[in-house]
């Protein structure tokens, strides 16, 4: 099945959680996850690629280390992201991410996203080898 | 939380013994029901910070405290350099050097009545807000490094306001021992459009009506009378603060196991302050909390500007700026014995007592003005640092209220257009990028704010002077 995301409850901030048949799946979920935190990923458009590349001693090390990187194009660029395409093998992360310039108007962008915490960190694949990668972004 | 869980020690304090890896007890200032109202992560987390090497007296909970990352939001715990202690960067937080500046503006509120729908216009126009906001001043890379080393003060030299502006400010507008070498070529690019931004979430300017006076003499010294417009800004280090934040926090949870720390939640991620680590963290934290601290200042600038434009008989004057997000080495007495201490405030003001000759000469016999943001249609407060809060607290006091919701809870609640309108009937201007946003920041999502200070107050972490309430807000 494809990646899906969702939030899940945090006092001040937001977590985000992926689940998917793979890391990858897992990992574009949260990215999805990040997006929706600060408007729907539906309205945005998925016309302009960039390329995302990360390294980390842990698998959910990684994950902080994407969502940041995906942070700080969101904010260097004013760009949001809808669409993903992941390759990691668990240390190792290369994706393409297509997304647009922020419209205020059509996205009503509700938070900038600081920062991937380690707080509620996990990467787990359970025993049916599902996936979920989930932490708690500050915004 | 369930207050059983507590020897309860005095009407405001409760506590939870060293048991386990805790090397301290933990503390909780709280009346029963807000003790009871506090997420049961805020005992882990204080109960967390407990174990950190080097803490000294006991980790830190203050009225507003809430479930943070690593620390809670309204956390405080000081660190002794000399027994191991840490710098924490989760404990700091990764919006360095929040805070709030007041700004008082010699108007009564009847100067202000026909010009607040095109003032709101103006500020709304005029202050940069928001995701994707940019600011209009861009630095070159030596400039960069000035503003990092300078703070609020490089902004003044560089004609964003005045010397009397610093004087109000803590550490007169400019921290020591910035480190601008430390600040990676990520976070520089970061901030590279967001200096003289406001940012987004909980962030806001608004100009606000004194409403209430609590303590005429210290409202006196400060300069706040009934029916008084002042202004708060509520904002950061921006995108610089957030990438060192980001950066530290993950090299320090790697780094851990090999100063030989465990951590019992990564977030609490640190190092010895006496490691080459913590030194280079401290040097960009610093350098954030100067850009902080210019940040705040540049908006100043262009609030003033705003002003002159459509009333220009108002004389806008730094009233008080101090950050809540923050770690600071300072002198407090333990057991009676001055120690240099390294203090972590995660939500948490600082609030040195009266007579503490940190605080500007004018402040010094009322205290220093503690400041409490609210959001959109909820009172602000000023309060006062307290003799008893040095002792009780390392001189620490809460923020702000805390939400009571989470922000999907608030967005699905309320829509943000409905929240503008019902704000506006009680005379609130409301100007905002984002309706999402607004309805996430809803009054309704927060807790009443009028507890946690009257708790701080009879605690005696800080008394209350003023309350403080919105005429027109600004928000990201």
């Amino acid at each position: 099945m494809a990646a899906s995301w969702e939030h899940f409850a945090h006092g001040a901030d937001i977590g985000v959680r992926g689940r998917g048949d793979s890391l990858p799946e897992a990992f574009t979920g949260a990215a999805l996850a990040l997006t929706a935190a600060v408007t729907d990923p539906g309205r945005v458009v998925p016309k302009e690629r960039i390329d995302v590349r990360c390294e980390a001693p842990s698998q959910d090390l990684l994950l902080v280390d994407w969502l940041n990187a995906l942070v700080f194009e969101m904010s260097t660029r004013s760009m949001l992201f809808s669409r993903f395409e992941v390759t990691s093998d668990g240390r190792r992360l290369e994706a393409a991410a297509w997304g647009e310039a922020v419209d205020i108007a059509r996205h009503e962008p509700a938070v900038e996203v600081k920062g991937a915490t380690l707080t509620e960190l996990a990467v787990q694949c359970d025993q049916a080898g599902r996936w979920c990668a989930q932490c708690v972004v500050d915004v | 939380m369930d207050p059983g869980r507590f020897e309860r020690i005095s009407e405001f304090q409760w506590r939870l013994p060293a048991t386990g890896g805790m090397r301290v007890p933990a503390l909780l200032f709280a009346d029963e029901g807000l003790l009871r109202d506090m997420d049961d992560k805020v005992g882990e987390q204080v109960a967390n910070v407990a174990t950190l090497p080097g803490i000294v007296g006991a980790a830190l909970a203050m009225p507003d405290a809430h479930w943070g990352y690593g620390f809670p939001i309204g956390g405080v715990a000081a660190f002794d350099p000399g027994q191991g202690g840490i710098v924490s960067a989760g404990g700091v937080g990764f919006d360095i050097s929040c805070g709030v500046r007041l700004l008082l503006t010699g108007l009564k509120v009847p100067e202000l009545r026909e010009a607040a729908g095109p003032l709101a216009h103006e500020l709304g126009r005029q202050i940069p807000a928001g995701v994707g906001s940019t600011g209009r001043i861009r630095l070159d890379d030596a400039e960069f490094d000035r503003m990092l080393e300078g703070g609020a003060r490089w902004a003044v030299s560089r004609g964003w306001g005045n010397a009397e502006d610093l004087e109000h400010c803590e550490e007169g507008g400019c921290v020591a021992g910035a480190e601008p070498l430390q600040i990676s070529g990520h976070a520089r690019r970061r901030q590279r459009d967001e200096m003289g931004t406001l940012g987004s979430g909980n962030h806001y300017l608004e100009v606000q009506v004194v409403r209430e006076i609590h303590d005429e003499v210290a409202a006196s010294a400060y300069g706040l009378a009934l029916d008084d417009v002042v202004i708060s800004i509520h904002c950061g280090s921006r995108g610089l603060g957030h990438q060192v934040g980001t950066e530290f926090l993950r090299e320090m949870a790697i780094a851990a196991p090999g100063h030989g720390i465990e951590l019992p939640d990564r977030e609490l991620a640190c190092a010895p302050i006496r490691s080459d680590l913590g030194r280079r963290y401290l040097g960009a934290m610093r350098a954030a909390m100067n850009c902080a601290l210019a940040n705040r200042q540049i908006l100043t600038s262009l609030t003033r500007e705003s002003f002159e434009r459509l009333l220009p008989r108002a004389q806008l004057e730094v009233m008080y700026d101090v950050s809540h997000n923050i770690c600071k080495e300072e002198t407090h007495l333990v057991d009676g014995r001055p120690r240099a201490l390294f203090v972590h405030r995660k939500g948490a003001t600082r609030a040195f007592g009266p007579g503490n000759e940190a605080v500007p000469a004018q402040y010094r016999a009322a205290g220093q003005p503690v400041l409490i943001g609210g959001s959109l249609g909820t009172s602000s407060w000023v309060l006062a640092g307290t003799v008893a809060g040095e002792a009780a607290s390392f001189s620490s006091a809460c923020h702000g209220a805390g939400r009571a919701m989470s922000r999907h809870q608030a967005a699905r609640r309320w829509h943000g257009g409905e929240v503008v309108r019902e704000l506006a009937g009680r005379g609130i201007l409301v100007r905002s990028p984002s309706l999402r946003g607004v309805a996430e920041e809803a009054p309704g999502a927060y807790k009443a704010v009028e507890r946690v200070v009257e708790v701080a107050d009879r605690a005696g972490l800080a008394r209350r002077v003023a309350r403080l309430e919105p005429l027109i807000c600004v928000k990201g």
